[in-house]
């Protein structure tokens, strides 16, 4: 229905503009200037209309950065994160501030100077000092945010297992799923390629190499908050990309090579769900949720289920149909709630030996 | 040179005759191909607008049954509901079509086509077999990219970069069968026709200009014309080979981008490839490519812009220069499409550096173009309006590339709609406004006619209105980490509240192709019915419009005209205050300097 109805809308609105250029077309006769070349008139409300789209703009922005406030991701669930924070925010001040005085300036003078046969324009071809100015300001600035951001890329993407005590774990990817393998008791991940995989060995992992016996696969994520993780993915099949928004971590996933991430998750997920951020934010959903449901339960569906926050990792790079929906849950948790889901886990020489006894 | 050939010429016209289809099919003359190039884009871009709008309805909608998707996909939209695969195609052959056939060849092809010939004064292109070769290679490929649509198992569904192993691998997606192949094969004939193109503009430019029109008394038209074709030389033999390479691991076995591959229960034989290589390659062309679609848009404004301020052309050395350094630097920034592809953090390092750097030419063209809008007496023609508007595209859509460009910050918003937002305000609206104010700009010259004022301005406001309405709202769910390339966001939960801004956008967007009717009817109605235009409508100084209006092989009756000044001497001035040319501001290019005054340029 409401197709159908855009649908109209959309076509009275082509008729309108239609008629309205037979009409304009028509009072056109009358004054018998047919040139199609703008005249005083026509630069006189067109530069108005540019100034009125202008202010559109700001009343645009403005509308926006009120209204999608609760969209921007909550604060950074990871160390680094809160740099990230800072040089988005340091770097978002910027642009605007230059976005809204350009803008203004263009389209004012297009309003200001709009033409008038009378009017002279001003022979200005070329001024030194002025281009001078205008090349060295973004210099410096640049220069800034480009040290600024080196800066931090290094430090996030300089990863250093043998500082402090690093939990090591596989990201492993596949057409359309993750999973999560933990290195086990030596903390260190056995060698792994796809060319082993062969019944429940499904992330092919080698059966001889004894650092594999430990290790654990997993369908979640579960990290200890406050310890550094390093993540080194690997994919099967295609390329997928590991993306993890609250923690402000992605790290494509290549078949072929490992790839690698780290950061120090800070808040739980117990916390995040509990900050004021989220709590606003999920209640917003569940109204949404709410109001669906009241109409999938009219047309004899299922109602949706009520939403509880949990981070998520999503994969973000093309990997065919069901890209869309290949996710994996995050839970962050302290130490001894880590160790004790982690007790729960087999590990794979487990899997083995139960999967040769039966 | 060009003197003796004026002289034979006019011995020759009237000899040959030109049958229908020597004059209109296949056509040697420059401006015959210009607007078979222009009217092919068009129909591209109709495709591309299509599919945008099909895909946007599904996201916007994502439960809804539509039986448009039934009449149009066929078995792909069974029941109204759009197949995932089929949502991917879209996505594709959208980005395939709009970058390389309307905004490359649309946009390129048509207006180096007419311009660069007329605009320096040649009788026609260095080699008009190789124009029309190349405009027909075009052709091909379009019309096999538009069969790829109808491949048994989809077109190509790999995205428009379409990274192996995804577009290598039939078993990964059905996109990547027959689909792929065609996409494949079309591509590399794009190519070659592109390149063909790209040497006859240089040959062109560098041989065949007038009497008196040194480099420097180019119009930057011409320049950017210039520019964008050695780019396009360097960059695009690179896509050929990627494409070549990926055809050898698609069809005969080879290992250049596959390695270690497990997928439907079966271990590949590939060894020892990556498809990080692939990256390189295809972003090697593919960041170029993005200022070949863009500069030509920026050289078309600067003229427009200039001829409706009746003022010069602020900085024109300055606008040369940025022209260059953005050539040159957009050579060296690709990496910044692979921050997290897995390639070495140090290499991002310097990658950041570089794109950062490219701003700076950048912002001095905006100032620049600002500036010539300072105290002007602004002429606001339908053009001059969307060269105004590409400008604040411009600005806003480079601006986030502040933030996309910094290694750092491209971590969390990677691939996210706001990367979506960035590129198609910067590099696809950019560009089409720029396509758009250069066909009512020189509509005059390709068809005589006008075309209708009114309706170009209704079709600005639209667009204008439109293209924020759907771009601007688009960085905030980029913001939120919505990830592009989604069939539906209903697998999440946490983007429930984001569906709202999604029907907005695709109202906007609906809204804004509907508007694009108005300029396709007034396109069409003008080339019957338009006004008859004169020859120099815009009065304007560069040499084009002192050609005839009826179209003639050879451009000019008798001699091609000598070049005495630069093309921006618009109300210029005495010491005494009047115009050097009393009662008109404006000096065409081949005007001899009057009595008493100065060349203030060279």
């Amino acid at each position: 229905m409401t197709v159908f109805l855009t649908i109209v809308v959309i076509a009275l609105f082509v008729i309108t503009l239609w008629q309205m250029s037979k009409i304009l077309k028509l009072s056109q006769l009358k004054n018998a200037d047919d040139s199609q070349v703008a005249n005083d008139k026509d630069n006189n409300t067109q530069g108005k209309l540019m100034l009125a789209f202008v202010i559109f703009m700001y009343l645009l922005t403005i509308y926006c950065f009120v209204q999608y406030r609760s969209f921007f991701l909550p604060e950074s669930a990871s160390e680094h994160g809160v740099d990230y924070d800072q040089l988005m925010l340091i770097s978002m001040v910027l642009i605007m501030f230059v976005q809204i005085i350009t803008q203004g300036l263009l389209h004012f003078f297009a309003y200001k100077y709009r033409g008038k046969k009378e009017n002279k324009a001003l022979f200005f071809a070329d001024n030194d000092k002025l281009e001078f100015i205008w090349t060295i300001i973004p210099v410096i600035v640049l220069a800034g945010l480009i040290i600024y951001g080196l800066f931090t890329w290094t430090d996030i993407m300089n990863i250093d297992e043998k500082e402090g005590d690093p939990l090591i774990v596989e990201l492993y990817a596949y057409q359309f799923d993750w999973r999560a393998r933990y290195s086990g008791e030596d903390n260190v991940l056995g060698k792994a390629n796809v060319r082993y995989i062969e019944g429940i060995n499904t992330l092919g992992v080698d059966a001889s190499d004894s650092y594999g016996k430990d290790d654990k696969i997993t369908t979640e994520l579960h990290l200890p908050v406050n310890r550094k993780v390093i993540f080194k993915m690997r994919s099967q099949d295609i390329l997928h990309s590991a993306y993890m928004p609250f923690f402000r971590a992605q790290m494509n996933v290549v078949p072929g090579m490992i790839t690698e991430f780290s950061y120090t998750p800070t808040m739980t997920s117990e916390e995040m769900r509990n900050s004021d951020f989220m709590v606003e934010k999920v209640a917003t959903i569940n109204k949404i949720r709410r109001e669906k449901s009241k109409k999938l339960v009219a047309a004899g569906d299922e109602a949706l289920e009520t939403y509880v926050f949990d981070y998520y990792l999503l994969c973000n790079k093309i990997c065919g149909v069901s890209h869309y929906n290949m996710q994996m849950k995050i839970v962050v948790e302290s130490e001894e709630d880590y160790e004790a889901w982690l007790k729960t886990q087999q590990t794979f020489g487990e899997q083995l030996s139960a999967q040769a006894s039966n | 040179m060009s003197a003796t050939h004026g002289d034979n010429h006019d011995h020759d016209h009237g000899h040959h005759k030109e049958t229908f289809i020597t004059k209109y099919i296949f056509s040697q003359d420059h401006k015959m191909i210009s607007k078979q190039y222009l009217i092919t884009g068009l129909i591209m871009g109709i495709i591309g607008i299509a599919m945008s709008i099909l895909f946007r309805m599904q996201l916007a909608w994502p439960d809804h049954q539509f039986t448009i998707y039934e009449i149009l996909l066929g078995k792909f939209g069974e029941d109204g509901v759009m197949d995932p695969s089929i949502y991917l195609a879209l996505v594709t052959i959208h980005g395939t079509i709009m970058v390389f056939f309307v905004l490359t060849a649309g946009l390129s092809g048509t207006f180096s086509n007419l311009l660069i010939p007329l605009q320096i004064g040649a009788r026609d292109m260095a080699s008009g077999f190789l124009n029309m070769i190349s405009y027909w290679l075009f052709f091909l490929s379009s019309v096999i990219m538009v069969l790829s649509l109808f491949a048994e198992a989809g077109p190509a569904s790999a995205g428009w970069t379409i990274y192996p192993p995804l577009s290598a691998l039939p078993q990964a997606i059905g996109g990547s069968g027959t689909g792929m192949t065609l996409w494949l094969v079309s591509m590399a004939i794009f190519i070659a026709s592109s390149l063909l193109g790209s040497l006859n503009y240089v040959v062109t430019v560098i041989n065949l200009r007038t009497k008196g029109m040194s480099m420097t008394r180019m119009p930057l038209t011409i320049w950017a014309f210039f520019v964008t074709a050695i780019i396009g030389i360097v960059s695009f033999p690179v896509l050929l080979s990627a494409a070549l390479l990926l055809i050898m691991d698609r069809s005969f076995g080879t290992s250049f981008y596959l390695s270690d591959i497990y997928i439907q229960g079966e271990v590949l034989h590939n060894q020892g490839g990556s498809p990080v290589l692939f990256e390189h390659l295809f972003w090697f062309l593919g960041h170029p490519e993005v200022y070949i679609v863009l500069l030509p848009a920026l050289g078309i404004t600067s003229e427009i812009i200039a001829t409706n301020s009746r003022k010069p052309i602020f900085g024109y050395r300055a606008m040369v220069a940025s022209i260059l350094a953005i050539a040159f630097l957009s050579t060296i920034v690709w990496g910044h499409h692979m921050f997290i592809s897995g390639m070495n953090p140090f290499l991002g390092s310097v990658f950041t550096f570089t794109t950062l750097l490219i701003a700076i030419p950048s912002a001095v063209k905006a100032f620049n173009y600002i500036t010539t809008l300072w105290k002007g007496n602004l002429q606001l023609n339908p053009a001059m309006l969307f060269s105004i508007g590409l400008v604040s595209t411009f600005i806003t859509g480079g601006l986030t590339g502040i933030i996309l460009g910094d290694s750092t910050l491209d971590i969390n918003v990677h691939d996210t709609y706001f990367v979506v937002a960035h590129f198609h305000l910067v590099m696809g609206i950019s560009a089409l406004y720029g396509l758009f104010a250069g066909v009512y700009h020189w509509f005059p010259k390709m068809y005589g006619k006008m075309m209708n004022k009114n309706l170009g301005y209704v079709h600005f406001w639209v667009t204008a209105i439109g293209a924020y309405g759907v771009f601007f709202p688009m960085h905030f769910i980029g913001m939120a980490g919505l990830p592009r390339r989604y069939y539906t966001n209903s697998n999440f939960p946490y983007f429930d509240d984001l569906a709202d801004t999604n029907v907005l956008i695709t109202v906007f967007a609906l809204i804004t192709a509907a508007g694009q009717l108005v300029f396709l009817y007034n396109f069409i109605s003008s080339i019957f019915y338009g006004k008859k235009a004169i020859r120099n409508p815009w009065n304007s100084n560069t040499m084009e419009w002192t050609t005839p209006v009826e179209h003639m092989h050879g451009n000019w009756p008798g001699e091609i005209p000598h070049v005495y000044r630069w093309p921006y001497d618009y109300s210029k001035t005495n010491e005494n205050g009047e115009y050097v040319i009393a009662g008109q501001d404006f000096v065409s290019q081949i005007t001899p300097l009057q009595d008493g005054e100065e060349e203030m340029h060279h």
